[in-house]
């Protein structure tokens, strides 16, 4: 018996206390910043591979970009990724980051329901449905609730059923062949719910959007109250995207 | 007969079509053979015609044998079954009856694969034909396509008497998202390589490999040696972090917390070093055509000496009592077990087959220039239960730190690599191969090019196509709760199979 509690000495503490203010290193890239740099924007807008940077004024869309950094490669100067990882929100039009805008990622409180902070401030059961999501962000879920981040102390859970569920977690960009089960679990969850969209193929469709195997229809009839932009997602930009939604 | 090597690309018009029958008993003639097994088969369709590919992989020699036959447009769509000969191609043949409504007489099930929106089978994914028995003795259950926990759709329907499952059949298909039509719609090169890293979110390395080793060989591109060593050295932190996540895993469906809880805090190490290496956990943004944004820096290879050692010490001291413990070994002890033959029959590839007494690694029988200069000596285990790939996982793990360690002490890494390269321009008329050997087992991709240059034909490969047989079989008189450690232990893809 001696042996675990020796064991659980060597490992040593493992969770993170503060999980709004942890320095990540660089290359990883969170929120970019865009500068006034003069640069050819035609080639800057092309380079993108999913298609998420605008031209006049030069924008990136979050909920499009995968975060490969190629722009950041190509125009050094014009755009830089910060490790800001605070990037969600519950608008999303407030993913689109402007050239000379060097501002965090903000929510607009007007937009959320009185009964999501009233109710889920506190404990919060989340249903996660996976829609030809690549198993990257799914992974990422569940790291939210291990060791490190234990999303589990702010009452944050998954559960086995959406009935059991206060709101949904969606992640891949929709199949055609998982639009009828996604509809039976939102339907099957009680009110109030939330809905959240987690990683670039749940926000926007990422590369897949053209595909005939995508039907996104759905979301024209749900109420989406989050948007967590990543390819996948950080586990710290999870947990403060959905404590940031119920607690503010 | 045809032989190439792995990652290597040839003419068409060096591909004989052989007629039906004279391919029907080549193929069978060498997969009787125990050291040949089947890497891909396929129909490429060619206006109202369609070209059959089959690559079969030769443990012994080395190489990879090609034969193909050809349908014209006035013969009738319907073919003699290989399956009844040889089961392990029975996936491949259904999925070309699914998408070109080609029938093999004789195959056993020609049921759906993925229900592609272009398929000649318009079965729906609501009415697939499940096996069924009828007996007031048996009732059956239905799990999913959503599943209890945070994972991907797949529907499994068991046929049970009492606790015991008599026959567990599974239908996919809900996450397919057009992957290999996309790798012939994105016309850039930057687009498609993204694309391969979402084929399985967890398996990032390994199909971004093949899939760059396919492209650079139909381009005829030689990169340098150091980034095949730099992608086999991502190929190996990947298995570690996996395995690792899989036995954490397997821990918390046996109850043993603490070992769950420790396992999954050293995966997070090892992901936070590929994210320290190239900003991603998953190493998505690491593998390039041609190059690499990231060069293997001296900051890195020390901060990996560290990472490793301090893994290393608490992974033996948590392994040293998670193995030993009697609730574990009672738990996984000759559960879900798989005879050699029967992993022999179906076809099984990667630690699925290994832990069965069948070596079929990639990385020893096909290797790529990275396992040619530092090579492996794969794991194999005889019992084929829970406890064997629970084992096998340890064991794996072990085997790629002693070759990361190997590689790091004896290659000079220069500071500098090659840059990313996406203008390639690709061999007009040409078919080329890739495997590559992923955690779950072989990768295969195959390209063929049109009279232009431009890719017509893309297909992927991912070892879960071989191997979701395996655990319907593992199922077999097993109690139904004994489900989520078997499934747990192959942990196989969805999104792979489902593409």
């Amino acid at each position: 018996m001696i042996k675990e509690p020796k064991l659980m000495m060597l490992n040593g503490r493992q969770y993170i206390p503060d999980l709004k203010n942890v320095k990540l290193k660089p290359p990883f890239r969170g929120r970019p910043e865009i500068s006034k740099a003069k640069v050819d924007e035609l080639v800057l807008v092309k380079t993108c591979p999913l298609g998420a940077i605008s031209s006049n004024p030069v924008s990136i869309d979050l909920g499009k970009c995968a975060f490969c950094g190629e722009c950041s490669f190509v125009f050094p100067d014009k755009i830089k990724f910060t490790q800001d990882y605070r990037i969600a929100s519950n608008k999303r039009e407030n993913l689109i980051i402007r050239e000379g805008e060097d501002s965090e990622v903000k929510f607009d409180e007007n937009l959320i329901n009185k009964d999501i902070r009233r109710v889920f401030a506190k404990s919060l059961k989340l249903r996660q449905v996976s829609a030809g999501g690549d198993n990257s962000c799914e992974v990422e879920l569940g790291a939210c609730g291990n060791a490190n981040f234990d999303m589990n102390r702010y009452g944050i859970e998954f559960t086995a059923s959406p009935r059991h569920a206060d709101g949904i977690v969606l992640t891949g960009p929709i199949t055609e062949n998982m639009q009828e089960p996604l509809r039976i679990a939102y339907d099957a969850t009680p009110e109030p719910k939330i809905f959240i969209l987690c990683g670039v193929d749940a926000i926007s469709g990422g590369l897949f959007t053209e595909s005939k195997a995508i039907d996104r229809s759905i979301l024209n009839e749900i109420k989406i109250d989050l948007f967590i932009p990543g390819n996948p997602s950080h586990p710290l930009t999870i947990i403060n995207a959905i404590l940031d939604l119920t607690r503010g | 007969m045809l032989k190439i090597t792995n990652n290597q690309t040839i003419e068409l018009d060096k591909i004989k079509k052989l007629d039906y029958d004279k391919f029907y008993s080549s193929v069978v003639e060498l997969l009787n053979k125990k050291e040949n097994h089947c890497v891909n088969y396929f129909a490429y369709p060619i206006k109202d015609e369609f070209q059959f590919f089959i690559a079969i992989a030769d443990d012994k020699n080395h190489d990879i044998v090609i034969l193909s036959h050809q349908l014209n447009q006035d013969d009738k769509k319907e073919l003699k079954s290989l399956t009844e000969k040889i089961f392990s191609l029975h996936i491949f043949e259904r999925e070309i009856y699914e998408n070109y409504g080609i029938k093999f007489i004789g195959h056993p099930w020609l049921k759906p694969v993925r229900y592609p929106s272009n398929r000649a089978n318009k079965t729906n994914i609501n009415d697939y034909p499940f096996y069924t028995i009828k007996s007031n003795e048996l009732h059956e259950v239905g799990v999913g396509p959503i599943h209890a926990g945070i994972i991907e759709p797949g529907h499994f329907r068991f046929i049970c008497n009492g606790e015991n499952v008599l026959h567990l059949e599974i239908q996919l298909g809900w996450q397919h998202r057009g992957i290999e039509q996309l790798f012939l719609e994105k016309k850039n090169h930057l687009q498609r390589n993204i694309l391969a890293e979402n084929i399985a979110g967890d398996t990032v390395i390994g199909h971004t490999t093949a899939f760059a080793q396919t492209l650079e060989s139909l381009a005829n591109f030689n990169v340098s040696e150091q980034l095949h060593l730099e992608r086999a050295l991502a190929l190996e932190l990947e298995r570690i972090a996996i395995h690792t996540g899989d036995i954490g895993a397997l821990c918390v469906d046996a109850a043993y917390h603490l070992g769950a809880n420790v396992f999954g805090i050293l995966r997070t190490a090892i992901i936070n070093f590929i994210q320290a290496w190239c900003g991603n956990r998953f190493g998505k943004s690491l593998i390039r055509l041609g190059g690499s944004n990231f060069p293997f820096t001296k900051e890195l290879r020390n901060e990996l000496f560290e990472v490793l050692k301090s893994y290393e010490k608490k992974f033996e001291e948590m392994a040293r009592i998670t193995y030993r413990l009697t609730s574990i070994q009672n738990r996984f002890e000759l559960i879900g077990t798989i005879t050699e033959k029967q992993a022999r029959i179906i076809g099984t590839v990667g630690l699925s087959a290994r832990m069965a007494n069948v070596l079929r690694d990639v990385r020893e029988t096909h290797p790529n220039i990275a396992f040619q200069k530092y090579p492996v000596n794969p794991v194999v285990l005889k019992t084929g239960d829970v406890m064997a790939r629970f084992v096998a996982k340890k064991r794996e793990i072990r085997k790629s730190i002693s070759w990361i360690r190997d590689l790091l002490n004896n290659f000079k890494f220069k500071e500098n690599i090659e840059k990313p390269n996406y203008s390639l321009k690709l061999k007009p008329q040409h078919f080329s191969i890739s495997l590559c050997e992923g955690w779950r087992g072989e990768i295969c991709h195959c390209a063929i090019t049109d009279k232009d240059g431009a890719l017509t034909y893309y297909k992927v490969k991912d070892p879960s196509l071989h191997n979701w047989k395996v655990l319907e079989l593992s199922l077999r008189n097993v109690e139904i709760s004994d489900f989520p450690i078997n499934n747990k232990s192959y942990n196989l893809s969805y999104c792979g199979n489902d593409l």
